[in-house]
């Protein structure tokens, strides 16, 4: 079938098909099962659309693919510029592979507003599309501050204990820092007089830009805030365990999932984009915070007694990686970032799942009130030992391709980086198995865990997914590794210039 | 230009043509108010001065066609005038068609109530054509005496006559600032006519008196726009007046001032205007998110955001003027779509006797009346200034315009401040959707016309969200205008010493 008469438009169909599916939500009459329905089957043709994006991908191309390019706005020159490359493409599925596995993890457990629930799950689902696909800086500001509203209300609304103090919490840290970014892209945009991605950053290579030798900190500050509360990079990182541990499973999903790597994706488009050598001087200090995010984040993680703060942690380590991967400035270092970012998005989003079947079943999260659960549910505790090994990067799992390549990143930048980085997988072994020997193995500590039951269908439906993904991320990592390689390769290309250069002298 | 020209001509007529239907239906309804039945007054006038907003925007539309100078060059028909014209109007019509539901709720029965609004819209209308100061401080005072009056409408209520009370003595104080301005600006130029005044100052000695002059306006200009520090008077007032009016006295009145302002700042070149400009800036976005973030009455929340949003569209008035002219016009229309949208609801949720205005009365109201709340909710969200929203696109664009102005300490300030304020509004949301009820609101059921309402306000805060382009163009074009008008002067060099080193 030739479809390539649709390659400009998929972009747009795979973003705004959510948000209209929302739309179309608000006129169906509220019957719970029809909406749930409704809601699954927009997801999937969002899924279904985003495969067109790998299926018909230019793998050698290293440039933006399915653009999509239109006056928006013409004065100040806003343009809706879309397009996507092997970097944001895989952050586009990984977001529309996570939503319909949150609209079946919420069949039951949402009883309360539902319709509300899957419109702003939906609402969510395009800005997050939005924020990867956009080419023009101005469009990219509008989708991230757009993920702020359904997420918020997400955790607020369908929470638990202090969900509007961890909403607020969310909303406040990450709409304060992104006012930063607002400032520098403004300021950019005064210079240069366009929000295009490609313009500006031609610009800056050139020179043009008057007075970018002295701004050029600031901005690179301004970006840098921004995302590195998203990330969350220590110590910008206080709002993630509130948010998680309060957030519906969904909203855990999609925020540990792909909200996070916002963050990341933003500090490797950007940062790194623009302004490749305040990264190059900012790298030591970034690098130090990714390390600290790590063995922090991993030690936080051992002593946590509830069980979404352990992933919560978990997730702020393993992001650590990400930043450190991208800092490193090196091929490997950044393809590891890249799959590490996809790698923690399907196995966290499937640790906050079954997270979430154990909340649904026993209105708890502690540690302690569980224990032996084995027995009773032996489905569960398998995919859970599976998942758990996939984070904690055992070979043949997706966690370990990711992990090792930014190590190895780390180590061609800085030895030391990369020998304390890797004391990151250990810790991240003992977190999680013990974790698991905690909640699953010995006898079954509290006599009413004995009544549980195992998975239902539509939870195995749910977490089967992930499962298949984690282990073919793992033996076949190259299927990714060959679309992320030439963008990676074209990001890097002022670094390895810049290398050859000193090199050469 | 000298020659005087003793009777009008037609055109002439049809450039005030909008400011005369509103005359006229006003008149109409202070005749007929003894004349009908008490009990039916409120509907029939109410109708009456409805039909004659419409009428005036239609004339407005007429006027648009012929622009240019009237009555011995006191008036100038431009995209500018027009454009405040429409703003101003619009904002007339939603006061309308929400007072309808309210009046009736607070049983409050007077027709001039109506007549009134329509006053001061004439008054609104001329500020904003006119080019004379004189005529410019008569309209001034034709809409002040017209919101007193309206501030004051809640008769049952001490706090209402405390609030027209305060808001006449302290606004009449003002207006006289605005007079020895107008007075000193005529000692030093030889004229109150706004183009020769811009020919006067383009010359490179200044006298001092021009400076002088110039602040006292802006003291002047500076109240009605509630910019710190002449704000004191806008939390109590805003507190005491009925919610449909503070809707209209936070936007109408506003929106004409800022209309003179740029006149008057902008057209002439206006010298010393920018340190003047820059502290209003300042202090009103600071001290107005500041307190309102510990308020508890939504009003009072909502006035001090109004202080706070006027140092925003301030922000713009210290940055080059053919950038800041449209931004300013951009903002005072976005601002005007969400508040009077915030109002209406807020009107609404009110009750009888203004019951229910603090923030715990808010809560559940995501529940018990979704659409209203998610209405509010949406409004908020442009206060706040998020995407998809005009409120977010004023923001952008005024920061976009100092920022190209090089005013980088400026915009910061702002930018740390739109932060700070998104707390106050998220509260408000948060209320309305994540708590229960502690004590049992009454809700009333929503009337035809405060839906539509409502609705106008939101078509409008969306459409100046998503699809600005439009308007944006026409404001370009009407600001350049406006700014092609300035004799060429000198430039001053207007590179702010405080910038850090960027």
């Amino acid at each position: 079938m030739n479809t390539s008469a649709l390659d400009p438009l998929v972009l747009t169909l795979v973003t705004f098909t959510p948000a209209i599916g929302g739309f179309l939500l608000l006129l169906i009459p509220r019957r719970d099962r029809d909406i749930r329905i409704f809601s699954l089957i927009i997801s999937l043709l969002t899924f279904g659309a985003s495969v067109h994006l790998v299926a018909r991908v230019h793998r050698m191309q290293s440039g933006f693919q399915y653009v999509i390019d239109k006056p928006w706005i013409s004065t100040p020159n806003i343009h809706y510029h879309m397009g996507v490359d092997g970097i944001s493409m895989w952050l586009v599925l990984l977001t529309t592979f996570l939503t319909p596995l949150c609209v079946l993890i919420s069949w039951n457990s949402i009883h309360e507003r539902v319709k509300e629930f899957f419109i702003l799950l939906l609402v969510l689902e395009t800005a997050l599309i939005g924020v990867f696909t956009s080419l023009d800086l101005f469009l990219f500001y509008f989708f991230w501050e757009s993920t702020l509203i359904p997420m918020a209300l997400l955790i607020g609304i369908y929470g638990h204990g202090r969900k509007v103090y961890a909403a607020v919490k969310f909303f406040l840290y990450t709409m304060v820092a992104s006012m930063f970014m607002l400032a520098a892209l403004l300021w950019l945009y005064a210079k240069v007089g366009s929000f295009d991605f490609v313009t500006i950053q031609n610009a800056i290579r050139a020179g043009q830009v008057a007075g970018f030798d002295t701004a050029g900190q600031w901005l690179f500050l301004g970006f840098f805030i921004a995302f590195a509360v998203k990330v969350p990079l220590f110590p910008f990182h206080t709002w993630l365990p509130d948010a998680h541990v309060e957030a519906p499973t969904a909203g855990s999903v999609l925020l540990a999932g792909v909200l996070l790597k916002m963050g990341t994706y933003g500090l490797l488009r950007f940062n790194l984009g623009l302004f490749p050598e305040q990264s190059r001087q900012n790298a030591p200090w970034v690098c130090t915070l990714a390390l600290i995010g790590i063995v922090y984040g991993a030690l936080v993680a051992m002593v946590q007694p509830n069980l979404k703060k352990v992933i919560a942690y978990s997730s702020v380590s393993h992001l650590g990686f990400v930043v450190l991967g991208i800092f490193s400035f090196t091929q490997a270092g950044v393809n590891g970032a890249m799959f590490v970012m996809l790698a923690h998005g399907i196995s966290t989003g499937a640790l906050f799942m079954l997270a979430g079947i154990i909340y649904e079943r026993k209105h708890t999260y502690e540690i302690a009130d569980m224990g032996g659960l084995a027995t009773p549910m032996p489905k569960y505790a398998t995919f859970f030992l599976f998942v758990t090994l996939a984070s904690l990067g055992l070979p043949l799992l997706n966690g370990f391709v990711g992990e090792f390549l930014v190590l190895s990143g780390a180590f061609q930048s800085n030895p030391w980086y990369g020998a304390i980085g890797a004391t990151g997988v250990i810790w991240s072994a003992c977190y999680l198995l013990w974790m698991y020997q905690r909640v699953f193995f010995g006898k079954v500590t509290h006599p009413e865990n004995n009544s549980l039951p195992d998975l239902s269908g539509r939870e195995q439906l749910a977490l089967w997914p992930t499962a298949v993904a984690a282990l073919v991320m793992g033996v076949a990592p190259l299927l990714w590794i060959n679309i992320i390689d030439p963008a990676v390769q074209t990001a890097l290309v002022p670094f390895t210039q810049a290398a050859s250069k000193v090199v050469g002298q | 230009m000298n020659s005087v020209q003793t009777i009008p001509l037609a055109a002439e007529y049809i450039r005030i043509l909008p400011e005369i239907v509103l005359t006229l239906f006003g008149m109409i309804i202070m005749v007929l108010d003894p004349l009908v039945d008490e009990q039916k007054s409120q509907k029939t006038l109410g109708a009456i001065g409805l039909v004659g907003a419409v009428a005036a925007l239609v004339s407005t539309w007429m006027m648009a066609q012929s622009p240019g100078l009237a009555f011995s060059n006191m008036i100038r028909v431009d995209g500018f005038s027009v454009f405040f014209h429409v703003l101003v109007i619009t904002i007339g019509i939603v006061l309308i068609l929400t007072s309808y539901e309210y009046m009736a709720v607070q049983k409050i029965r007077a027709g001039e109530y109506y007549g009134l609004i329509l006053f001061g819209l004439v008054g609104m209308c001329l500020m904003s054509s006119a080019i004379e100061l004189v005529l410019i401080f008569i309209a001034l005072e034709i809409s002040s005496i017209s919101t007193y009056i309206l501030a004051g409408f809640r008769r049952r209520s001490a706090t209402s006559s405390e609030s027209s009370l305060k808001y006449f003595l302290l606004g009449s104080f003002a207006t006289a600032f605005f007079l020895y301005g107008v007075a000193m600006m005529f000692g030093a130029t030889g004229s109150t006519n706004i183009d020769e005044i811009s020919a006067a100052l383009a010359s490179n000695n200044i006298p001092v008196l021009a400076y002088v002059a110039m602040a006292l306006m802006f003291v002047g200009l500076g109240f009605k726009v509630a910019a710190a520090p002449f704000h004191i008077w806008t939390p109590d007032v805003y507190e005491g007046a009925p919610a449909p009016v503070v809707g209209f006295m936070s936007t109408a009145p506003k929106a004409a001032a800022f209309a003179v302002l740029l006149r008057l700042l902008f057209e002439t070149n206006a010298p010393g205007r920018f340190w003047l400009v820059w502290v209003a800036a300042v202090l009103s976005m600071t001290m107005g998110n500041v307190a309102a973030l510990v308020q508890d009455n939504v009003k009072r929340l909502l006035a001090y955001s109004s202080i706070a949003h006027a140092g925003y569209a301030l922000v713009a008035f210290a940055a080059k003027p053919e950038l800041g002219a449209p931004a300013v016009m951009f903002y005072t229309a976005a601002y005007a779509a969400m508040n009077v949208g915030a109002f209406a609801v807020v009107s609404h949720f009110a009750n009888a006797g203004e019951k229910y205005v603090t923030v715990s009365n808010y809560a559940g109201l995501g529940r018990k009346s979704p659409i209203l709340a998610g209405s509010l909710a949406f409004f908020l969200i442009s206060l706040i200034g998020i995407p998809m929203t005009g409120g977010f696109f004023a923001k952008f664009y005024v920061f976009s315009a100092s920022l190209q102005s090089g005013l980088v300490g400026l915009t910061i300030i702002g930018v740390i401040n739109s932060a700070v304020g998104a707390y106050y509004y998220l509260k408000l949301i948060v209320v309305m959707y994540m708590r229960e009820a502690e004590e049992d609101v009454p809700l009333l059921p929503v009337s035809l016309t405060l839906k539509a309402a409502v609705a106008i306000s939101i078509a409008a805060t969306l459409y100046l969200g998503v699809l600005p382009n439009r308007i944006l163009g026409f404001l370009q074009e009407s600001g350049k205008q406006l700014v092609q008008r300035q004799t060429v002067a000198p430039q001053v060099s207007k590179s702010e010493p405080s910038a850090p080193s960027l």
